[in-house]
């Protein structure tokens, strides 16, 4: 599959699966344990992604200027910092520690 | 005539709509890094429209996942539904409206209606929240792939930290409760710990099983919950509840 397919794909999914929220009637949902589910199935697999998004290269794992980045940007969002900011803060952090400080 | 709470609903939805719009920004030039082109990228916001699967599309095809990337894009967009069923109730579209009321569903939009007391209140943080995301999210990527076609290495920028750092921040509103600070540990762990084991993309959805055995057996769980649905908006965090 090229990567037009993968995306089309994918975005087509994304935007059947917010149609079909319209179309399944509520009660389908409308129980604690389903919500919660879905819910910590949203935070697992974000968690997930910042693991492997600050970890991952070279089919392993690679210790390099992402993770103080990424602390820099959690203290941030801990003190409630806008999104652009903490995320700006960590480009600014990695780039810096590459630049000048000799980290991978 | 505009009611206060509707005027109120106004000023909410658009904080939040200039809010959110402005990390498009970052979607924009991430995308780029990760190697799609301006009309891809263009297409996942104009398309697909939820922050938290296009992120999640770009990282794991850019580490090769393939496959394993539409599969997170729609995992991460499947509460979207459930913001659907309760949006149903409070916006009541019809006909041609139905769709766009639809694609305009997200964490944003949902968490703005349901901070609203009155019903016409609701339908006017909905559509406010909602659509003036979708113009500026989208006016935001543009400026943000045309900006990240300009600078070349993302390393160099410290790109691939950013997009760790966007990932928690979509993370962070979500950590309120002590079960989801430990489903997101024990989820990030086991992820890591596959990366050398597994093709790329898939250590996050081996990993994702934690949060459905913890959602289902509610394991380290409240006794009592409520069964509203809980949007965690990313952003300035306006009209959470709590």
């Amino acid at each position: 599959m090229t990567l037009w397919h993968l995306l089309l794909l994918a975005s087509i999914a994304v935007l059947a699966i917010k149609l079909l929220g319209y179309a399944v009637p509520p009660a389908v949902f409308d129980s604690p344990r389903p919500r919660r589910t879905l819910e910590l199935l949203t935070v697992s697999l974000l968690a997930g992604l910042v693991a492997v998004q600050a970890l991952g290269g070279d089919g392993g794992i690679v210790l390099d200027a992402r993770i103080p980045a990424v602390l820099v940007a959690a203290g941030l969002f801990a003190v409630r910092a806008p999104f652009i900011v903490a995320v700006a803060a960590a480009a600014v952090t990695a780039a810096l520690l590459r630049a000048f400080a000799g980290f991978p | 005539m505009q009611t206060d709470a509707v005027r109120r609903a106004w000023r909410e939805g658009v904080s939040v709509v200039v809010a959110t719009s402005a990390y498009g920004l970052s979607f924009g030039a991430l995308s780029i890094a990760s190697g799609l082109d301006l009309w891809q990228t263009m297409v996942l916001s104009l398309v697909m429209f939820s922050g938290g699967s296009q992120f999640a599309f770009i990282g794991v095809v850019a580490a090769g996942g393939g496959i394993a990337g539409v599969a997170s894009a729609a995992m991460l967009g499947l509460r979207n539904a459930l913001y659907g069923m309760s949006m149903r109730r409070v916006v009541q579209p019809r006909g041609a409206m139905l769709p766009v009321a639809a694609h305009v569903t997200i964490d944003e939009s949902t968490a703005v209606a349901l901070a609203q007391d009155e019903p016409r209140a609701q339908r006017t943080g909905f559509w406010v929240t909602g659509v003036g995301i979708w113009i500026g999210w989208n006016l935001a990527t543009l400026a943000g792939a045309l900006l990240g076609d300009l600078l070349g290495d993302p390393r160099q920028w410290g790109l691939d930290a950013a997009a760790a750092a966007a990932f928690v921040g979509l993370l962070w509103p979500r950590l309120k409760a002590r079960q989801a600070v430990a489903v997101a540990a024990a989820s990030a762990v086991l992820a890591a710990a596959l990366l050398p084991v597994l093709p790329a993309g898939m250590p996050v959805i081996v990993a994702a099983v934690v949060g459905v055995v913890v959602g289902l057996t509610n394991w380290l769980g409240p006794r009592h919950e409520s069964a509203l649905p809980d949007p965690g908006p990313r952003g300035s965090g306006k009209g959470r509840r709590s």
